[in-house]
């Protein structure tokens, strides 16, 4: 069953390069071979199946014949009556479907077990990242927060991994200015940005906000701090609005309209038939890459926090619209500390501080200018995005 | 994805299709008849089979309604014995002879009735298993000469589940149904003649406590049905629920949603406790209401049936057999009645199945298709126009000629149409007007089979399958031989990390492909590519998914591929297709502008603002200052 279904899946989402490899044949031939496959061990695990009924069946006949064989002998003897023989027959066909219930219970049973332990499993799972329940902020700071982000020999091991995800960052994100996180795939830029809102607590060090570590933050409190975007934009089922105003609930329409439109999303959610009621279906199925991307910018921005986390939150655009909102960005975002993830250069190119990511070790901090002339991984990066343009 | 997309007219060739949502509600089976007929059609070649599965079964089930009353004879035989001994006539005894010869006989009977009860399953296993498995295969097959905008058109996970999920269910059908459906049957009638030819008033007493539980039953399931219904659709809400916020747990957490999500929880899995055990507490005492009215017709007969014995109208031994067959009487009704509702499901599932059967296949291949020998790689496009949906156009009237060996990028912002194109020119759509050629022959005209190995395709989403990478290099070519694959791998910068892994080309790479990079995986469709050795390829967004850094080794390895070969680019980034001869600007389905990066620039249009819009003029200064 397993077999058919990944072959047959695979022959879905591989259906435009099978059919240009003009394969057909072959994953028809893979096809048919799964599908024997199963049907041959269907058939035999039902052949058994078909004997059980019948054996059932016959073993519960012979047990009354037998009933009935020595009940009349020892009617006979006068040591039992016909009414006794009657009632026993009944007594033992009930028993035996007792039995037959047993056995069933025998199997089920062990079902129930796995089941239960896997629940089990899961409610013994104590929560790794506990809030602080020491409030030794008073409630004016943290109204006031500026959202300074301090990283101070950070390192992080994902758990049971050998080698660490993070070694020894140490950085500083300075509200009104945008800093960039930029390196390869799997050099560990969305683990940093996941450690800030505490979805990982950090293995050593400390990361600082407003200079008190963020284990000492009520974790809520925290986490209000931050308008986060991530990397793949989930959207939830509901209204566009409702989806907007997911971070904060009191949002008036002109905060919603302004936050879309900073994210160059009001023209597209006007355009919808019910506007900003338009109904998001589950996942976003309705919308595209481009355009749940720029809901869940706008969704952080309703929030207007003091700490921005982009996530490589402009793959999904293409360069126009990219470029377009991160104009809009800037008045926006001006008073609070950003920190983007990004892949691309010209997403970095503006930010006051750049951090270039290898391996998870920091290769270089700096701006676009310095690094170009200290840092090499940098210059790789860079080079490999535009050199061609460069020298045409 | 809009409501009644996919109603799109002409595409369901059978019945009406009414927006039905599978999964909550009992599926309604649309033409039910129609349905039956065609599905029978199946069990049409299995009629021999079938014909002795229905004789074992009518043996199984006359030898096994004989035998209650051949076991109240040896009742009867007991207690006449017991009498005469109680009147103390001499020399009386049981007649333990008889006894013995009718409990051998039993026995026999017994032993016939199981024989021929496994024999009909047995036999039914194997024609149901073969049924299904042409079933799959029919619509494997199917699949296979569908056109892609089947595929576009529905999620995977629909195609799979009516593949594989429909099909086992019309399995379990056959296995189990049918049969019970003839054992029922039989038992049911057998045993109404049974019990009139023991005595008739009995029998109509029995009769008459049948409405009874019937009226019970059907209280009872009018009411459950609700709510079994409505704990469907709970479920439902639920999982959705679950799934969305586990997928996105992230942004629950940071945007402090982690209470209301809770709440909202809380609240649907209340009512789904709330559904949930009214359906089953009001199922679960239906279990007792029968066997109440059961009992109750068995104290009618205990007590009518002790007058008549002592009336000596009927025999102690006949009641017993009376009563062991009023316990199967009851029996036979309930399963025709649970057989029903599983027809109705199966037949559901068989219409699904039939339907992906019966959708429009590829338009076949000319009769006079040719097959390309030693192909240049000249493609044409001619006043081509195209749409998706009958009212919405996308692409109209779009010309352009590209000689063999020119590489042709295709740049626009999302949804502009540039995939599009590619499929139009793998035939995968058909045009609605115009004509694209290949060495200057319609691909209309030419065998699909030789179209398609024109090209080859590296795509954005590396499809890779689960076998080893020998194996998916190899898929090129049919008949490739090691040292083409490793000679395409050279080629392709994939060999030296071929030779890192554990067991170098024999790795297995696994269902996602997650024991590899991104790039590398890249890198090994490079290489199929190569050693399919396509006139024309297509290269699909082919470096989106990684980082710049990989994308130069992919790059280098692309440019080799490149050489000499009619290439079509689509790429977001502008960077990797300057050198281009020939670049279709395209907005809407359009082509808006044409021609190489320099005359386009200077033509300071879209292209030139897409362009800039990479890099503000700024900032490309001081890249080029400081490189």
């Amino acid at each position: 069953m397993d077999q058919l279904n990944l072959v047959l899946r695979e022959g879905l989402t591989g259906m435009r390069v099978v059919r240009s490899f003009d394969r057909q044949e072959d994953e028809l031939k893979r096809f048919d071979q799964a599908n024997q496959e199963m049907t041959m061990t269907a058939v035999q695990v039902q052949k058994i199946m078909a004997a059980m009924m019948p054996m059932m069946m016959l073993i519960m006949n012979v047990a009354t014949l037998a009933v009935v064989w020595f009940g009349g002998l020892r009617i006979s003897h006068g040591a039992m009556e016909v009414g006794d023989l009657m009632a026993f027959i009944q007594y033992a066909m009930q028993i035996m479907f007792s039995l037959m219930m047993g056995a069933m219970l025998f199997i089920m049973i062990p079902r129930g077990q796995a089941s239960a332990q896997r629940i089990q499993e899961v409610l013994a799972i104590k929560p790794d990242i506990s809030s602080s329940t020491n409030h030794q902020l008073n409630k004016k700071e943290i109204e006031q927060t500026q959202g300074l982000v301090e990283f101070k020999h950070v390192s992080f091991y994902y758990k049971g991994a050998e080698n660490p995800a993070l070694m020894d960052l140490n950085f500083t994100a300075v509200p009104g200015e945008t800093t960039a996180i930029i390196g390869g795939t799997g050099s560990g830029k969305s683990t940093l940005l996941n450690l800030i809102p505490r979805f990982y607590d950090v293995s050593e060090g400390e990361i600082l906000i407003d200079g008190i570590n963020i284990k000492n933050w009520p974790i809520e409190v925290l986490r209000r701090k931050i308008g986060y975007v991530p990397q793949k934009a989930v959207l939830f089922t509901g209204s566009v609005e409702d989806n907007l105003r997911f971070g904060h609930d009191n949002a008036t329409d002109d905060e919603i309209k302004q936050a879309a439109s900073i994210a160059v999303a009001d023209e597209f959610v006007r355009q919808m038939k019910e506007g900003y009621a338009s109904i998001v279906s589950q996942g976003g199925k309705n919308l595209s890459g481009g355009q749940k991307q720029r809901l869940s910018i706008a969704r952080a921005l309703v929030r207007k926090p003091p700490i921005y986390l982009f996530d490589d939150s402009f793959s999904a655009l293409d360069y126009k619209t990219d470029a377009k909102l991160r104009e809009a960005l800037i008045t926006q975002t001006q008073a609070a500390t950003c920190i983007i993830v990004a892949q691309r250069i010209s997403t970095v190119i503006n930010a006051d501080k750049i951090i270039v990511l290898d391996d998870g070790k920091v290769a270089g901090i700096g701006s676009h200018q310095a690094l170009m002339k200290s840092c090499k991984v940098y210059q790789e990066i860079v080079a490999s995005q535009v050199n061609k343009e460069e020298l045409a | 994805m809009k409501k009644g997309t996919r109603t799109s007219p002409g595409s369901y060739s059978m019945g009406p299709r009414h927006g039905h949502h599978p999964g909550f509600q009992a599926p309604k089976v649309k033409d039910f008849k129609g349905t039956l007929f065609r599905f029978l059609g199946y069990l049409k070649p299995h009629k021999g089979t079938l014909l002795i599965v229905f004789i074992t079964a009518i043996i199984s089930t006359i030898f096994s309604i004989i035998a209650p009353k051949l076991l109240g004879k040896v009742t009867t035989k007991l207690f006449e014995g017991l009498m005469l001994k109680i009147k103390g006539v001499p020399d009386a005894s049981i007649d333990f002879g008889y006894i013995g010869h009718l409990l051998l006989l039993l026995l026999i009977f017994y032993l016939i009735s199981s024989l021929f009860l496994y024999l009909m399953q047995y036999l039914m296993s194997g024609v149901a298993q073969k049924i299904v498995y042409i079933l799959r295969r029919q619509v494997n097959v199917k699949l296979s000469k569908l056109p892609l905008q089947y595929f576009d058109d529905r999620t995977h996970g629909e195609v799979l589940s009516r593949a594989v999920n429909d099909t086992e269910n019309i399995s379990n059908t056959l296995q189990q149904g049918l049969t019970t459906a003839i054992t029922s049957i039989v038992t049911f009638i057998g045993v109404i003649v049974m019990m009139f030819s023991i005595n008739i008033l009995l029998t109509i007493l029995l009769i008459l406590t049948i409405p009874l539980s019937f009226i019970g039953i059907k209280m009872i399931t009018g009411k459950s049905q609700g709510h079994f219904v409505e704990q469907q659709r709970q479920i439902g809400h639920l999982n959705g629920h679950v799934e969305e916020m586990f997928t996105g747990h992230q942004v629950v957490k940071v945007f402090g949603r982690e209470k209301q999500a809770i709440e909202t929880f809380e609240n649907m899995n209340n009512k789904l406790y709330q559904s949930a055990w009214r359906a089953q507490f009001l199922s679960g005492i239906m279990m007792p209401l029968i066997m109440f009215v059961s009992n109750i017709g068995y104290v009618l007969i205990s007590v009518v049936g002790g007058i008549l014995v002592t009336k000596r109208t009927i025999e102690v031994g006949d009641i017993q057999a009376f009563i062991q067959y009023a316990r199967q009487f009851t029996q036979p009704l309930t399963q025709i009645a649970n057989i029903s509702n599983l027809i109705q499901s199966t037949m559901a599932s068989a219409e699904r199945v039939f339907e992906i059967l019966d959708e429009k296949e590829e338009i076949p291949d000319d009769k006079e298709a040719i097959i390309l020998k030693s192909p240049k790689g000249d493609v044409t496009f001619d006043h081509v126009a195209f749409r998706y949906k009958d009212d919405e156009p996308l692409i109209e009237d779009m010309s352009i000629e590209v000689k063999a060996g020119q590489s042709v990028a295709i740049v626009g912002p999302t949804g502009a149409g540039k995939t599009t194109v590619i499929n139009l020119l793998m035939r995968f759509y058909e045009l609605r007007s115009g004509h694209i050629q290949i060495d200057h022959v319609d691909i209309t005209k030419i065998k699909r089979q030789s179209l398609h190995q024109l090209f080859g395709m590296v795509l954005q989403d590396t499809w890779l399958f689960n076998g080893t990478i020998r194996e998916n290099i190899g898929y090129g070519r049919k008949d490739a031989r090691d040292e083409e694959i490793i000679a395409a791998a050279k080629v392709a910068n994939a060999d030296h990390f071929i030779r890192t892994l554990p067991d170098g080309y024999d790795t297995i790479l696994n269902e996602e492909g997650s024991n590899l990079s991104q790039g590398q995986k890249q890198l090994l469709t490079i290489a199929r590519a190569l050693l399919a050795d396509p006139a024309i390829l297509i290269l699909d967004e082919a470096t989106s998914s990684v980082d710049t850094r990989t994308e130069v080794q992919i790059q280098l390895a692309m440019n080799k591929l490149m050489k000499n070969r009619t290439s079509f680019i689509i790429a977001h980034r502008l960077s990797t297709i300057q050198d281009a001869d020939l670049i279709l600007v395209m907005d809407q389905g359009k082509v808006v502008e044409q021609g190489t990066h320099e005359s386009l620039l200077e033509k300071n249009g879209f292209y030139a603002d897409l362009y800039q819009s990479q890099f503000s003029k700024a900032d490309r200064s001081s890249i080029g200052l400081s490189l």
